[in-house]
C-alpha cells in the first residue's frame, strides 16, 4: 500500500508522461459531482486533450445524503491521442463518502489511484453506506493506491477568512468538490485559470451579495493545488500532452447541447422558424431548457400541457409553415405514437427527438439504452414508414439535428431522431463549423394557383408540396382520413387505399438515394464485421482498431440512416463471412438486419442501463473472429 | 419558389364574400335532421359577414360528427385526432399569429379524451375560436353516453341501466379554465348564433362557445324541453351585458338571495327591475354563479356569459420575442456557435 498521509512520503517528485487517463468523481447527488467534472472536462479541452465524458447520476434529485442510491458520478478520460470513450475502467477514483467509495470500487483495477475524503466516513456516514467496518481502515483499499485526505477540513481551514452571512459552514463545506479538484490539476498538470474565469463567470451576473461564493470557490480551487504540491503526498506529477486535431477552432459539447444547436442552424440554413413543442421528460429536457434561451433567433419553445399537445402543436405548427420539432424521450414516443401517424398522413414535416433511456415503462429515466428503435419503426398503428436517424457521437449530433430537417422537410415526412442518454449528458470536443459551411436547406412552399393538389406528387421525391395558410387560392383540407391519391379528398375506396399505402412506403424508401452510402473500415481481407448504430459508435471503434492493430480480420461499419437504410448495406453484410452487432438492447438492429437481408448476423447486447466497455467488445471480437 | 417568411401584415378593406365562398365541393355527409347543418349554415354566413380573408381562416377538428366540419368550410382546414384539436391549433396559431383560426369539437372530443388541452388552450388564452357541438351523446361510434349525457340517461349501448356519472358543466369548466370569453346557444337560434359568432371572431385570446346541438339519431329532443318555440321564452333567459336578467316576455326575472339565485315575478311583492342580477360579462364571478343556472330550476341562460380583454398567448410570444431581439440584437449563429470554452488548434 502506498503512503497515506504526508508524513511519510520521502521519495522526490517525477515528472511523467501519460497518454490518456481516465478519471471518475464520485460522490453524494448534492456533492456537485457534475459540476465538478465539467470543470474539469472543459480545463482538459481548453488544454487540447482529446476527450469522453460520462456523467452517471441517480433518477433522485436528491436520495438520502449519503446513501448508495444518492451516488452521483462522473467518468472522464483524457488523451493525447483520438480516443471515442470515456474509458473502460477508471485510473483514479475520487470518492467524496463512504457509499461512493462502495458503489464504484468494484470498477478499479489494482493498483489504481483513489482518493478519498477522509473527514466524510465518520461512524453515521458509514452506516449510512451500509459498512459494517471502515473501508479505510479494514484493508479493503490494500490493493489500492490510496490516498487518504482530509478535504472537509483542508477547505474549512482555506476558507477561514471568508466569512457568509448566513449558514457559513454549510457554505464553505460545498467547496470541498473545488479543493479536490485542485488536488487533481497538479497531479495532472492542468493550468487553474479556465476554471478560475467559469467561476467568475457563472456568478457574474449575480449580485455583490455573491461574491463570497465566487471567492469561496476560487479559493478553495487553488488551495487544493497547493496542498498538493507541499505536501509532496503525491510522488508524480503527470502530464497528458495535447491531441492532434484537424486545425480549427473548438469547443466542448454535449449531444443535447448539440442538437438545440444543430435545430437552431437548421432553422437559420432553411429560413424557416423553428417551433419545439416538448415536455419535460429525463433526458431530453436539456433540449427544451437551451431552446428556451434562443428567443432572438425567434425559436418558438412550447412547454406544452402534455407529450400528446407536444407533438400535436408542432403539427399544426408545420401545417402553418414553421419547422417543427418535438423532442422526447422512449415513454413520451409511446404517448406521441398516434399524432405522429397523422403527420404520416397529411404529410408533413415533423423531426421526433427520442433521447433513449432504460426501459419498459418509466425504467431507468437517468440510464442510456438504445431501445426505441423498433418503436420509432414499428410503433404505430398500420403501415406507418418514418424516416430514422441516430448520431453516433455527441458531436455529431449537431449535424444530424440538420440531416433529421432536411429530410423532414424535402420529403414532407416524420423523421425520428434517435439519441440516448449517453449521448445526451456526455460531450466531446467539437470542431465548431463555419455556419457558411453548412449546406442551406431548401424550402418551396406552393404559391401558384394552377394545378395545384394537395397530394400531387414530386416525381424524384413523391413527396407532396408544402401550402401553408396565408397562401390565397389554395384553400385545402387535410386531415387523418384516408386521402384520395392526388385529390387528398376523403377517400374509402380499397384500391385507392392500398396505393397510398405503397406510395407512402416507396417516399420513405426514396430518401436512401440521397444519403451517404455506408462506409466500411478495416482490411481488404476481413471475414468478420462489427456493424452498429448510434452511441456504441465510440466502443466498437476503439474495440475493433485494437483487434486490428493484433492482426484480426476483422471490419467494422456504422449505420447513421436507419430507415430507409444506406443503399450498399445489403452488399456490404453480404461480403462477410460474420457479422457482430452491438447494441444497448436485446437485438433490435439485429432483427432488421436479418429481416431484411436474411443475413446470418450476431448479436452483442447489453442492456444495463450504461455504455459498452471496449474491452468487452474486444473480448467477443477475439471470440468470433478468430 | 417564394421565400419562407410569414405573410406580411397589411391593414387591409373588410373582404367581400358571400357564404358560398365558404361552401366546399364535399358533399356534407351528416345524418339528415342533424342540428351541425345549422350550425354550418350559420357559420358560412358569419364568415362571410366578417369579411376576413378566407386563406387566412383555418379550421381545426378532433374526431366526432362535429369534427367533419372542416372538409365543408372552404378555408384552410384540418381534421386532426380525438381531442387533439386545441393543441393543434395552439401550433398554427403560434407559428402564424396572423391566421384566425378556429377550433370545432364536440362533447366528447372536448371534454372526455380531449379535456387537458381545452383546459390549457383556455387557460393560455391563445387566440382560437372554440365550438364545442354538445349533443350530450357519442355520435359517430353510435350512441354511448358523452360526458355531458344527463345523469341516468338511459340509452341502449352502454347504459341499459342508466348512467350513474355525474355529467361536467362546459361552461363552469370553460370558465374554471381562466376562458376570457365564454357563451351559449343552440343549433336551432340561428341569429343568436349569428350574434355569438361574431363577437367570438371579434373576441382577442381563447373564446369558447357552446352550442346545444341536436342529434335526432341518438339523442333526440335533447334540447326540446327548453328549446321548442311554446317554452323558449319561458325557459331561456338571454344574458345581455348591462342588462337585467329578465325572461318569460318580462315577466319573470333572477335576483340574488344573499348568494343564491332565485327566480322572481316582476310586480309580486314589490320586486322591480332593479332588484335582478344585472349582466356583467366582465364579472367572471358572476359568469360562473351564470353558469350554475340550468333548466328546469332555473331558465337556461343563453348568450355571452363572459367577454374580457386580456393579453393571449401568442401576443405575449410575440412580444417577447421582440424585446430580447431587440435587447439583445437578431439572432448570430456563428456567435452562437463560437462562444463557450473554446480552443485554437493551428
Amino acid at each position: 500500500m502506498t503512503p497515506p498521509s504526508a508524513s511519510n512520503v520521502a521519495a522526490p517528485r517525477k515528472q511523467e508522461t501519460l497518454d490518456q487517463v481516465t478519471i471518475r468523481f464520485a460522490g453524494d447527488s448534492g456533492d456537485g459531482m457534475q459540476v465538478t467534472g465539467g470543470h474539469f472536462t472543459n480545463t482538459s479541452a481548453v488544454l487540447g486533450n482529446d476527450l469522453s465524458t460520462f456523467p452517471d447520476f441517480p433518477a433522485e434529485i436528491r436520495a438520502p445524503a449519503g446513501s448508495l442510491p444518492g451516488v452521483s458520478g462522473f467518468q472522464i478520460q483524457f488523451s493525447s491521442k483520438d480516443i471515442h470513450t470515456p474509458g473502460d475502467r477508471p485510473d483514479v477514483l475520487v470518492a467524496f463518502n463512504p457509499a461512493a467509495l462502495k458503489v464504484n470500487l468494484s470498477d478499479m483495477p489494482d493498483n489504481s489511484v483513489i482518493i478519498v475524503n477522509s473527514d466524510s466516513f465518520g461512524e453515521v456516514d458509514l452506516k449510512k453506506a451500509g459498512c459494517k467496518t471502515n473501508p479505510l481502515e479494514d484493508g479493503t483499499l490494500d490493493k489500492f493506491q490510496a490516498y487518504k485526505i482530509p478535504i472537509t477540513e483542508l477547505t474549512m481551514k482555506a476558507l477561514e477568512s471568508i466569512k457568509f452571512k448566513e449558514k457559513d459552514r454549510p457554505n464553505k463545506e460545498r467547496n470541498k468538490n473545488f479543493f479536490a479538484l485542485g488536488i487533481l490539476y497538479w497531479i495532472y498538470s492542468r493550468p487553474l485559470d479556465t476554471t478560475m474565469k467559469t467561476i467568475e463567470r457563472n456568478f457574474a451576473k449575480k449580485s455583490n451579495a455573491d461574491r463570497p461564493i465566487v471567492l469561496a470557490a476560487q479559493t478553495a480551487l487553488k488551495a487544493g493545488h497547493a496542498y498538493a504540491e507541499a505536501t509532496e503526498l503525491f510522488r508524480s506529477q503527470y502530464t497528458v500532452a495535447p491531441a492532434k486535431y484537424e486545425p480549427g477552432t473548438y469547443r466542448n459539447i454535449a449531444g443535447n447541447q448539440a442538437i438545440a444547436l444543430g435545430l437552431v442552424a437548421a432553422s437559420k440554413l432553411s429560413g424557416l422558424q423553428l417551433f419545439y413543442g416538448s415536455y419535460p421528460i429525463t433526458p431530453a429536457s436539456s433540449i427544451l431548457e437551451e431552446l428556451s434561451q434562443r428567443k432572438a433567433f425567434g425559436v418558438k419553445t412550447f412547454q406544452a400541457e402534455d407529450e400528446i399537445a407536444a407533438v400535436t402543436a408542432a403539427i399544426g405548427a408545420s401545417f402553418a409553415g414553421a419547422l417543427a420539432v418535438t423532442g422526447t424521450s422512449g415513454p413520451g414516443v409511446a404517448l406521441k405514437s398516434e399524432a405522429i401517424n397523422l403527420a404520416v398522413m397529411t404529410e408533413l414535416p415533423l423531426v421526433i427527438v427520442d433521447i433513449q433511456r432504460g426501459g419498459p415503462s418509466t425504467g431507468l429515466p437517468t440510464k442510456t439504452e438504445q431501445a426505441d428503435l423498433l418503436q420509432a419503426m414499428y410503433g404505430r398503428n398500420s403501415e406507418s414508414p418514418v424516416a430514422i436517424l441516430a448520431p453516433s457521437s455527441p458531436a455529431e449530433c449537431f449535424t444530424m439535428a440538420i440531416e433529421a430537417c432536411r429530410i423532414a422537410i424535402k420529403y414532407m415526412t416524420p423523421v425520428f431522431l434517435l439519441s440516448d442518454g449517453y449521448l445526451a449528458n456526455g460531450a466531446e470536443p467539437w470542431k465548431i463549423p463555419e455556419p457558411s459551411s453548412l449546406p442551406k436547406i431548401e424550402v418551396k412552399f406552393r404559391t401558384e394557383k394552377e394545378g395545384f393538389a394537395p397530394y400531387l406528387r414530386n416525381e424524384v421525391t413523391l413527396s407532396r408540396e408544402w401550402a401553408i395558410p396565408g397562401t390565397p387560392g389554395l384553400e385545402h383540407r387535410i386531415g387523418g382520413i384516408e386521402k384520395s391519391h392526388i385529390q387528398g379528398n376523403v377517400n374509402y375506396d380499397a384500391e385507392n387505399h392500398d396505393f397510398m399505402c405503397r406510395i407512402r412506403a416507396a417516399k420513405i424508401q426514396r430518401i436512401a438515394q440521397d444519403i451517404p452510402e455506408l462506409k466500411v473500415h478495416g482490411p481488404q481481407d476481413a471475414t468478420t464485421l462489427v456493424i452498429g448504430w448510434g452511441s456504441t459508435y465510440g466502443a466498437i471503434r476503439a474495440a475493433v482498431e485494437d483487434c486490428q492493430a493484433r492482426g484480426l480480420k476483422v471490419a467494422r461499419a456504422h449505420v447513421r440512416h436507419l430507415n430507409p437504410f444506406p443503399a450498399n448495406l445489403g452488399k456490404v453484410l453480404s461480403r462477410y463471412k460474420k457479422v457482430l452487432v452491438p447494441e444497448m438492447n436485446l437485438g433490435q438492429f439485429l432483427f432488421l438486419l436479418r429481416a431484411k437481408f436474411l443475413v446470418d448476423a450476431k448479436g452483442v447486447n447489453k442492456v444495463q442501463g450504461k455504455p459498452f466497455m471496449i474491452s468487452e467488445l474486444i473480448e467477443v471480437i477475439e471470440k468470433e473472429a478468430r | 419558389m417564394v421565400a419562407p417568411s410569414q405573410p406580411q401584415t397589411s391593414p387591409q378593406p373588410p373582404r367581400k364574400y358571400t357564404k358560398i365562398d365558404f361552401q366546399t365541393d364535399q358533399e356534407v355527409r351528416w345524418c339528415p335532421g342533424c342540428g351541425d347543418y345549422a350550425i354550418l349554415n350559420v357559420a358560412q354566413q358569419v364568415f362571410a359577414q366578417l369579411g376576413f380573408p378566407k386563406e387566412k381562416m383555418v379550421m381545426v377538428s378532433g374526431i366526432g360528427c362535429s369534427s367533419r366540419f372542416p372538409y365543408y368550410v372552404n378555408t384552410y382546414g384540418f381534421h386532426t385526432i380525438h381531442g387533439r384539436a386545441p393543441a393543434v391549433a395552439t401550433g398554427v396559431k403560434l407559428a402564424n399569429p396572423e391566421l384566425q383560426v378556429w377550433v370545432a369539437t364536440g362533447d366528447g372530443d372536448a371534454l372526455s379524451i380531449g379535456g387537458n388541452h381545452f383546459m390549457h388552450a383556455l387557460r393560455r388564452n391563445i387566440d382560437i375560436k372554440i365550438l364545442l357541438f354538445n349533443n350530450r351523446i357519442y355520435g359517430l361510434t353510435k350512441g354511448q353516453y358523452s360526458p355531458t349525457s344527463v345523469l341516468g340517461t338511459i340509452n341502449d349501448k352502454t347504459a341499459p341501466f342508466g348512467t350513474v356519472d355525474q355529467p361536467l358543466n362546459p361552461i363552469s369548466l370553460s370558465l374554471a379554465s381562466e376562458a376570457t370569453f365564454v357563451a351559449r346557444s343552440v343549433d336551432v337560434y340561428a341569429k343568436r348564433l349569428m350574434d355569438i359568432l361574431k363577437k367570438a371572431a371579434e373576441h382577442k385570446g381563447s373564446a369558447f362557445i357552446e352550442i346545444y346541438q341536436n342529434c335526432n339519431i341518438y339523442n333526440d329532443k335533447a334540447f326540446d324541453d327548453f328549446t321548442d318555440r311554446p317554452f323558449r321564452d319561458d325557459r331561456n333567459v338571454m344574458l345581455e351585458h348591462g342588462k337585467p336578467l329578465i325572461f318569460a316576455q318580462g315577466k319573470k326575472g333572477i335576483r340574488l338571495n344573499g348568494l343564491k339565485p332565485e327566480v322572481v315575478t316582476l310586480g309580486e311583492n314589490g320586486i322591480t327591475e332593479k332588484d335582478l342580477i344585472v349582466h356583467d360579462e366582465h364579472n367572471p364571478s358572476l359568469a360562473y354563479l351564470l353558469s350554475r343556472l340550468n333548466h328546469p330550476n332555473f331558465p337556461e341562460p343563453i348568450g355571452v356569459f363572459r367577454n374580457d380583454r386580456m393579453p393571449s398567448l401568442d401576443e405575449r410570444l410575440e412580444n417577447q420575442i421582440a424585446d430580447v431581439k431587440k435587447a439583445k440584437g437578431e439572432g448570430d449563429l456563428r456567435k452562437l456557435l463560437f462562444a463557450g470554452d473554446m480552443w485554437e488548434v493551428k
